[in-house]
């Protein structure tokens, strides 16, 4: 992608009085001979949901892990909040307020969901040791867990899945997981959320329920980028689509627009495409 | 009734309540050891000493056990190497206490000066340890620290060490001969003045040793047992502690560690913090109680923290199951009682009740008789005095094996702590909205 393509889409949007919440530029990263991210630059706008589609291998997930101190990027920048990230240990990107849920859901299997749930929260007082020992500095330790302990419970009715509270996480099934996943980022009351395939595996009155708290939260002022195969989930719920393909971003924009681009379909159904 | 309701009904008794699972433990095992003193027709004072070193080393194997598993069993830190860290602990403080005048020389300071310094070195040298291997997989930590605690332990038998002189200040290890540490400490109970040859007994002694030696009792018995008495607390103390860091958030965040590392980071905490954090505590406990196992000998040698040390705190936590601080109490007393201390009293039964002569020089040669279907060989040969050690490690193998193919959860491992600081089924506040 051309700076210039870059500099007017920017533009664009600062004409609409846009906030961009994220900004990748140039992004690349190389395994070896491979490059998986060839040069992605993309933004994405504040309170928005957006989606990030392309075929197998385009590399979405490498992305979401450059972005999220997974993996470091050989160049480029990320940019979030107008803090730049790019580098920072997957840990400091989550303190920023960005955090990301996994293709595979990795829920804590040994610990129940509730323990799921209150482990995510940022800055608790007992995670210092002298803290959750001593009997005097405990009892803020006691305070903030009685908060978190109402603050999940809330979680978990949005997520309509209290009945399972006390269960180990690692009996859910499929679609429980993706939502304790969710519900789990969100406790650590981040400002954008990346969901690499939230609806994978999940049975469609579950996606139904699932894309509704999307919405919810997005009137809340969350922000979401995720990654999703179903080309009817995207185009009906994304604000922006961003399309990858081989590294590269191919197009960006609105759904129509995407639906639209013959670029695109020749991408998805295995054609050369120039980028 | 068959052994499968026993068991459950023993279950039922004992496993909702840990105070009576390990007086019920502490009673069997007690028993079991007043029945070998029969047996082999001690005296009262030879019973109740045999009964203080089993108490005395259950104690001792429940502590490292409890702090092993804050590594391994709630972090999934592997460390191999405690025995280094335990021999750390003990040659610091033996070192700082050892008198100016003593040889090898020490630095003289006060024994509590010189356990809070030891207790401090450990714990920053564990950090110092870990800090390599700690971003990576668990088996890297396991080669560094098992390679870490053999480096100590050579050096500390380096004659190169043993009397030296550096930068002025003259110290030393003792070398392969070992090192003299402090009297034991719990002797000013009793004493007015420990130090002296043959001390006086102060009120409290003089009134514990009358009351005693009418049933034959000696002095150094009763302070042996004052000893057990504050490793009794002490590992009340470790108990508690274990537990309330098992339901705190930082607990938390070490099961999370274990299970999911990267999960744990991209929910926003610096797992390298919690980790290191959480080894250098460890080292930190193992170096206090190694002072506390050694304290009552007065002694230390480099052969004390050999690896296999390492692997005996293993044993115990596995076979009370990692994850559980209950456990690791019941593994620590069920290794130093059956596995540990077992064996030396079975040979001595065996031998005071089977006249066996002619035993065979080696394993081998008392294998090679089984062919002949003949068991006396083999029987001879274990119970030798100095074939202990080898009967031992097969029992322990076995134990090993037989807990990794029917239990690999240990006895308690199955166990899940809810780990949080307060009752997570409470939502009290919120009942009282709706309403």
């Amino acid at each position: 992608m051309s700076k210039n393509a870059h500099s007017a889409r920017s533009d664009q949007t600062q004409k609409g009085q846009q906030e961009q919440i994220l900004k990748v530029e140039n992004l690349r990263k190389t395994f070896g001979g491979i490059t998986a991210v060839a040069d992605v630059s993309f933004h994405v706008e504040k309170g928005s949901i957006t989606g990030l589609i392309g075929p197998n291998g385009a590399g979405k997930s490498t992305t979401f892990d450059l972005i999220t101190g997974v993996q470091r990027p050989d160049g480029g920048e990320v940019e979030f909040n107008d803090t730049e990230i790019t580098g920072y240990r997957s840990d400091q990107v989550a303190n920023q307020g960005l955090v990301r849920t996994f293709q595979i859901a990795r829920e804590l299997s040994e610990m129940t969901v509730l323990e799921n749930l209150l482990l995510a929260p940022q800055n608790q007082a007992g995670e210092a040791v002298w803290r959750a020992v001593l009997p005097r500095a405990r009892t803020k330790v006691v305070e903030q867990e009685k908060e978190l302990r109402e603050q999940a419970w809330e979680m978990l009715e949005l997520f309509e899945i209290e009945h399972v509270a006390h269960e180990s996480a690692g009996n859910l099934s499929g679609g429980q997981r993706k939502l304790l996943e969710m519900a789990r980022v969100l406790m650590t009351d981040p400002e954008m959320v990346l969901l690499d395939e939230p609806l994978a595996g999940v049975n469609p009155t579950l996606e139904e329920k699932l894309i509704d708290r999307l919405h919810t939260l997005k009137e809340r002022g969350y922000t979401f980028l995720f990654v999703e195969h179903d080309m009817d989930v995207i185009m009906n719920n994304c604000d922006t689509v961003i399309v990858m393909h081989q590294g590269s971003v191919l197009t960006e924009g609105q759904p129509e627009a995407v639906k639209n681009n013959d670029r695109v379909l020749d991408a998805y159904l295995g054609e050369e495409v120039k980028i | 009734m068959s052994t499968g309701s026993i068991q459950a009904r023993a279950e039922g008794w004992l496993g909702n309540n840990d105070v009576r699972l390990l007086v019920a433990l502490a009673l069997a095992i007690g028993g079991l050891y007043a029945l070998f003193s029969v047996v082999l027709g001690f005296q009262l004072n030879g019973t109740v000493n045999t009964l203080r070193r089993v108490a005395f080393l259950s104690a001792i194997y429940a502590m490292l056990a409890l702090a092993l598993n804050l590594q391994w069993g709630y972090a999934g830190l592997f460390n191999l190497g405690a025995a280094g860290f335990m021999a750390i602990g003990v040659y610091t403080m033996g070192i700082l206490a050892a008198p100016v005048t003593a040889s090898p020389p020490g630095f003289g300071l006060p024994l509590p000066v010189a356990i809070v310094a030891a207790i401090l070195v450990t714990g920053v040298v564990g950090g110092l340890a870990a800090l390599p291997a700690i971003r990576l997989r668990a088996d890297y930590l396991a080669i560094v620290t098992v390679a870490f605690s053999e480096i100590v332990r050579l050096t500390l038998r380096a004659p190169e060490f043993a009397n030296t002189r550096i930068a002025g200040v003259a110290f030393g290890t003792g070398g392969a001969t070992g090192l003299s540490l402090p009297s034991n400490p719990i002797r000013i109970l009793f004493y007015t003045d420990p130090a002296a040859t043959a001390p006086a007994p102060n009120a409290l002694g003089a009134a514990m040793f009358s009351a005693v030696e009418p049933l034959g009792i000696e002095q150094t018995l009763v302070i042996g047992w004052a000893y057990v008495v504050v490793l009794c607390l002490c590992l009340g103390l470790l108990y508690w502690l274990m537990i309330r860091i098992g339901k705190s958030p930082f607990g938390r965040v070490l099961k999370s560690i274990r299970e999911d590392q990267q999960v744990t980071q991209a929910l926003g905490k610096d797992t390298r913090l919690f980790k290191i954090k959480t080894f250098a505590l460890g080292c930190a406990l193992m170096g206090l109680i190694a002072i506390l196992w050694r304290l009552s000998g007065g002694y230390a040698s480099p052969r004390m923290f050999k690896p296999i040390q390492t692997f005996y705190i293993f044993i115990a936590l596995f076979i009370g199951g990692t994850g559980s601080p209950t456990g690791s109490i019941v593994g620590g007393a069920l290794f130093a009682s059956l596995l540990f201390e077992g064996p030396s009293f079975v040979r001595r039964v065996v031998a005071e009740y089977l006249q066996l002569s002619n035993a065979p020089d080696t394993l081998v040669g008392a294998l090679a008789e089984l062919g002949t279907l003949d068991v006396t060989p083999l029987l001879a040969y274990s119970v030798q005095d100095v074939s202990i050690s080898a009967l031992r490690l097969m029992l322990l193998g076995t134990v090993l094996v037989y807990l990794m193919q029917r239990h690999p959860d240990g006895l308690l491992g199955h166990r899940k702590a809810i780990a949080s600081s307060v009752d997570l089924a409470q939502q009290a506040t919120r009942e009282d909205d709706n309403e």
